[in-house]
This record gives structure tokens, sequence and C-alpha cells, in this order.
């Protein structure tokens, strides 16, 4: 429910408190009327807890990020506050406008121009049609669809009528965003248009909700996070230890109970790290078929003898071009104690343009715990000196 | 549990997004009429078709009656309206199954918008039939003309009721829409639209029932007070047609009809509220 008192005392924009929704699966898909009168009395039901006894409060002006994987209750969570999903047990109480990008573009008619799709989207989120006429010109520019904004969306590609859901809902003056997953469509130069107006939002002391299981975009934009599991809260705390607890716990042990405190003090961690290639001293990128490799600063507290590092190299939109641990590659990292480094060898480089990030993860394999990782911990860039386009070099010769 | 509001409270809520009520009611048509080059003008057109076909068919079989046609367009352009607003707004929420499971708002509107189209529709069709009545030089009774507002009312009360009911039954029972096809049709015959009231009266209570009963089905008292409006008279040619009451009377069982329109629709708008709780996940 959504409900502006102004009894409360503090800055609380969203309370959620106690809060439980069970869904409750029909065993036997009842439909029909006569299934419905038959069945009558019987229970057809298995009950499904999607959420377990959740509370948490944010505060005006912060922005919280909601980590959890599939089925972890992160979407059912947003729902109840976005007053879709009534709660089964429990409260929330939302203070100010709501926007929700539950899905963008949701409610467009395919037969409906653009223009006439802001409008009724816009409604649908409660804005007065004389506040959407002021704003829209506003909505097509963010929107960079000046030109077909006439046409009926069904022409539109997924990233127009993405961009064109986005540009509503973010100019709908909102006190309270939320957000899901949704940051993840669209091109880069719209994920970062994306970026720059949350980030906007923040200076303006707008409160974000934000879904995903990004954690580098939690890491990112939010300064808390909760992690939920199961439909239970793990975690309320400041990014880093939330992600932490996501990716060190969840990642492995699925139901692992979790003491915040205990595994807060990891006994290793990843300092500076650096790419190198062979003619760095003259020029930054890396020219096709040039070697690369990277440069990892270590320090642990303890001894540690049976770490497995973990590398990732992905291109600037996070798809992972290559991915390998130690361990597949019979490689042995040498007994850390205090400060080390480690050095990967990439090898030549078969790639012809871009930037091209690198992830790194570093195991414990007695116990398989996440040491400690870095996203984009470095990356190097590849200068395409070839005559060929795409991705991949490889060595075509043609023979005849 | 989760809160409940009062039925003065979901008002509120809905007049607040009575613009996405215009919008949605204007969407309804524009879609309707997107490529077609007439446009609205089908609308307007459907009326005057059915004139002609009334017309010819009753000069065939003889109806009884002159201007028939007149006669029972009358009554069955408001029954139209009540129609296809009952069926349209059944399938409403299932239709809109996505929009409803992402975006919060009053889904009361959704129905409700099927009415506002059928309404818009209703008005266009009513245009035409005037600009019939005009040509033809038809005379309408003007000590009745000021209740066709008020008629007019109390249908959109009462199918707006109907429509709160219905929707959400249909998203708990998808049978609700077949089975108001079947209703539709029985109710259709159940009004006193071809046939004149005070022909049903008399076999009503040859067979003991109060002719008084017809006026339980609530579109009885605006097709009759449309007919006795705009037909203009309530016996032609010495066969009885209409009650040959005042004014009054038809203010009367209109007044009753809009007292149970009230009455459903603040049930519907409780029976809605519950439901809609559980709208986004049932369906």
């Amino acid at each position: 429910m959504t409900s502006t008192s102004s009894a409360r005392p503090g800055n609380e924009a969203i309370v959620v408190d106690d809060v439980s929704k069970v869904f409750r699966i029909s065993t036997t898909p009842v439909t029909s009327l006569k299934e419905r009168l038959l069945g009558m009395g019987r229970n057809h039901y298995e009950e499904f807890p999607a959420l377990h006894d959740v509370s948490f409060t944010i505060e005006q002006g912060e922005t919280v990020g909601i980590l959890g994987h599939n089925g972890s209750g992160k979407s059912t969570l947003l729902k109840c506050i976005a007053g879709i999903l009534t709660p089964s047990t429990g409260e929330v109480l939302v203070r100010g406008r709501l926007a929700s990008l539950l899905e963008l573009g949701a409610g467009f008619h395919p037969d409906l121009t653009g223009r006439e799709n802001v409008f009724i989207n816009a409604a649908f989120l409660g804005m007065p049609r004389k506040e959407i006429a002021a704003r829209f010109d506003d909505i097509v520019d963010f929107a960079g669809l000046e030109q077909f904004i006439d046409e009926p969306v069904k022409h539109y590609s997924s990233g127009m009528y993405v961009r064109l859901g986005f540009a509503v809902a973010v100019n709908l003056d909102p006190d309270v965003l939320l957000v899901d997953e949704v940051l993840a469509v669209g091109d880069e130069v719209f994920q970062l248009k994306c970026m720059s107006r949350i980030k906007q939002f923040q200076d303006e002391g707008r409160t974000i909700v934000l879904v995903t299981h990004a954690a580098e975009t939690v890491h990112q934009v939010c300064n808390r996070a909760i992690v939920l599991d199961h439909g239970n809260m793990v975690i309320d705390d400041e990014p880093g230890k939330a992600i932490r607890v996501f990716r060190e716990y969840l990642h492995g042990h699925p139901q692992a109970t979790i003491d915040s405190d205990a595994l807060v003090e990891s006994p290793l961690t990843i300092g500076d790290v650096q790419v190198h290639h062979d003619h760095e001293a003259s020029r930054r990128h890396v020219h096709v078929g040039e070697s690369v490799w990277v440069d990892i600063e270590v320090t642990t507290t303890c001894r540690i003898d049976d770490a497995i590092l973990d590398l990732e190299v992905t291109d600037n939109e996070g798809r992972i071009l290559y991915h390998v641990d130690t361990d597949s590659l019979d490689e042995r990292i040498a007994t850390l104690d205090g400060a080390g480094s480690i050095r990967v060898d990439i090898g030549r480089i078969g790639l012809l343009d871009g930037e091209f990030p690198i992830n790194l993860k570093l195991i414990q394999r007695s116990t398989g715990r996440v040491l400690d990782w870095k996203e984009r911990a470095t990356a190097f860039e590849v200068l395409n000196t070839t005559r060929a386009n795409g991705t991949v070099a490889f060595d075509v010769s043609v023979r005849s | 549990m989760a809160q409940r509001r009062s039925i003065l409270g979901h008002v509120r809520e809905i007049f607040q997004f009575r613009e996405l009520l215009g919008s949605l009611t204007r969407k309804e048509l524009t879609v309707r009429y997107k490529h077609s080059t007439l446009g609205f003008v089908w609308s307007m057109i459907q009326p005057l078709f059915l004139l002609v076909v009334y017309t010819a068919v009753f000069a065939i079989l003889g109806a009884g009656f002159p201007r028939f046609a007149i006669w029972v367009l009358c009554g069955l352009l408001v029954w139209t309206f009540a129609a296809t607003s009952m069926l349209t707004a059944t399938v409403s929420i299932t239709a809109n199954a996505s929009l409803v499971g992402k975006v919060k708002f009053p889904r009361a509107i959704l129905p409700l918008a099927n009415v506002g189209g059928a309404l818009t529709h209703f008005l266009l069709q009513s245009i035409a039939f005037a600009g019939v009545l005009l040509v033809s030089r038809h005379t309408v009774d003007w000590t009745y003309m000021w209740l066709l507002p008020i008629a007019l009312l109390v249908a959109v009360l009462v199918v707006s009721g109907l429509a709160l009911l219905l929707a959400p039954l249909n998203v708990m029972a998808r049978d609700t829409m077949h089975l108001l096809e079947l209703l539709v049709m029985g109710w259709f015959w159940m009004t006193p639209i071809l046939y004149q009231y005070e022909r049903a009266v008399p076999f009503l209570e040859r067979h003991g029932i109060p002719g008084e009963a017809l006026l339980l089905n609530p579109f009885t008292s605006v097709v009759i007070t449309f007919q006795r409006a705009i037909y203009g008279k309530s016996e032609v040619e010495g066969i009885a047609l209409l009650p040959p009451d005042g004014p009054l009377w038809y203010l009367g069982v209109l007044a009753f009809t809009g007292a149970v329109a009230l009455v459903i629709l603040a049930v519907a708008l409780k029976v809605f509220d519950r439901a809609d709780a559980n709208l986004a996940e049932a369906l």
C-alpha cells in the first residue's frame, strides 16, 4: 500500500515491516468453473513461501541494492514495495511518489504511436496529462526518438521500445524509484545515459531501490545492500560486506546460514592489479598478436598454500570471452604468506578491437571459500591494426 | 493482513486516476479504428444500417405498428452499450495480465475504461440516430426527453457495477466469459426491446407473475424511458406500447433502478477491492 502519512518521525522513504509473502500454487491447475465448483472445500494448493519476515527501513536519499539469485524473492519484495503484490503478513509503507521500472514499456500498445503510448504509459504511472505534455519533449529527447515518435511502436526495435519506456519513467519526477534489472538492456550509450540519470537522482536526494544479481552495479551505485536468499534477508549492510556475503557464501553453499561478523575478515586481499605488454612505454594499446600479462599484488594475513586463481576476460558488455582457473590448467599458485604477487601470462592477443576487462577471483581449495575477487580488476585495450572487422582475430590467408 | 480501502477511498483512488481512464477510453477507440479510413464513422454507420435492416425485415414480417425500426433502435442502442460494456470489461483484466503484474494502478480502471469506450461508441451512434430522426421528421416527446440523461446515468451505474464484478470473476474462472455470452443473449430477450412493455405485462400476469416483475431487470426502466421519450408515444393505433403514466412515473422507476445500481456498485467495489490484492498472482 502506498500511503503518505506525515505523522511518522524521521525521514523514512520506505518501511518494510515484517513482510512475508506466501504464494499459493495450485497443485492441479484449476481454471474452469466446473473444476472450481467440484473442487470446493478440498485443498488443491501448495504453499510456497517467497518472503519470510523481511524488515528494513530505507531513509530518504538512500540508494539500496537488493541482491539475490533467481528465486531468492527479490522481485517479489520489489513488487510488494511497488504495491503490485499485497504481503501475506506485515506492512509496507512508501512515502512520496513512486515510480517502478519493473518492465520498461509495459502496457505499450503496438498499434499506437510512440506519442500516444507515452501519454498512456505515463497515465498508468499516475502522471497528470498536463505534466506529461510539459515534459514530452524531454522524454522524447532522452529516448532519442524524435524522428520515430509518430510511428506505431510495433515498428520500433526492442532497444527503442525500452528507451522510450525508461525515458517515461525517469521523467516522472518520482520520490522513490524502483528498478528491476532493467538497466541491463539497451546499447552502451543508452546504459551510460541511464546510469548518469540515476546518479543525478541520487544527487537530488531521491530514494532508489535497485534489484539485481549483478554485484558490480551495486558496488557502483548503491550505498547499502540487502541480500536475500530463499526469501530470507541474509544481510543488510554496506555494499562491500553485502556483496561479499552474496559472493562468498551463497555461491558455494546456497542454504548456508551466515554469521556476518565471522566472514568479514578474509585472510587474503587482492591489491593492485596491472596489465602489461611489451610496447607499453610507447603506446597504451595492444596490437593483435602481441603478448599481455597481468601482475596481481596479494596480501595475506596467514599462510595460504592452496589458492586457486580464477580468471575471466570479458568484453565491455560483460560477456565472458574466456574463463579459466589455475586448477583446470594444472597450474599451482605458490604458497602465499604476507605480501606477494602473482603474474598471469595471457599470451598473444587474438582480439581485434575494443577494451577487454579482466575479472579475478582467488579461492581457497580446502574450504571452497572465495578469498577475494575483483570485477574489472584491470583491462587491456586492443587497437585493430589489421584490415579485418569483428571481434576475434584469425590468421586468414587465401590459396588458389 | 493487508489494509482494506473503504468504498469511498476506492472511489477517490479511481478519481485520482481519471486521466488514465480517459486515456484508456481514447485508446480503445483509437485502436479500434486505427487502420480504417472512415474511422469512427463506422460507429455511426452501424445504427443507420440496422435501421434499414429492421425496416426491411419488419416490412416483410409485419411488425404490427408504424415506425417499428425507430422503436427498436430506441432500446437497441442503449442495450448494445450495456452488452458491449459487460462483455469487454469481463476480459479486461485477463487481457491485460502483463500490465497488472508489472504496474501499480487501480485495477478497477481497466473494466471501467471498457465501459467508457462503449459509452463513447453509444454517443456517436446516438448522434447518427438523432440525424435520422431529424431527416425523417420524427417527433420526440419533449416532456420526457429530460429523463434521458438520467436514464443513461442509471445505465452507466448498473453497467459499471456489473463490470467490476465480472472482471475479477473472470480471473478466477475463465468460464465467466463464455457463461456471460449466453446470459447476455437471454437478457436481451428478457428486456422489452423488440417487443413492447405493455405486451409483456399481460403475458406475465396470465402466468400469475405481477407485471412489475419486468422492472426488476435493471435495463427495463432504462429502455422504456428511451422508448417513451424518443418514440414519443405510449400507444399507437390502439396498440398499447408503454405504461401511459407521466414523466414522474418513469423517473420513479429509474430512481428505483438507480438505487439498486448503487447497491450493486458498492458491493462490486467491495468485492473488487478484496480480489484486487490477489489479482497480480491469480493471473
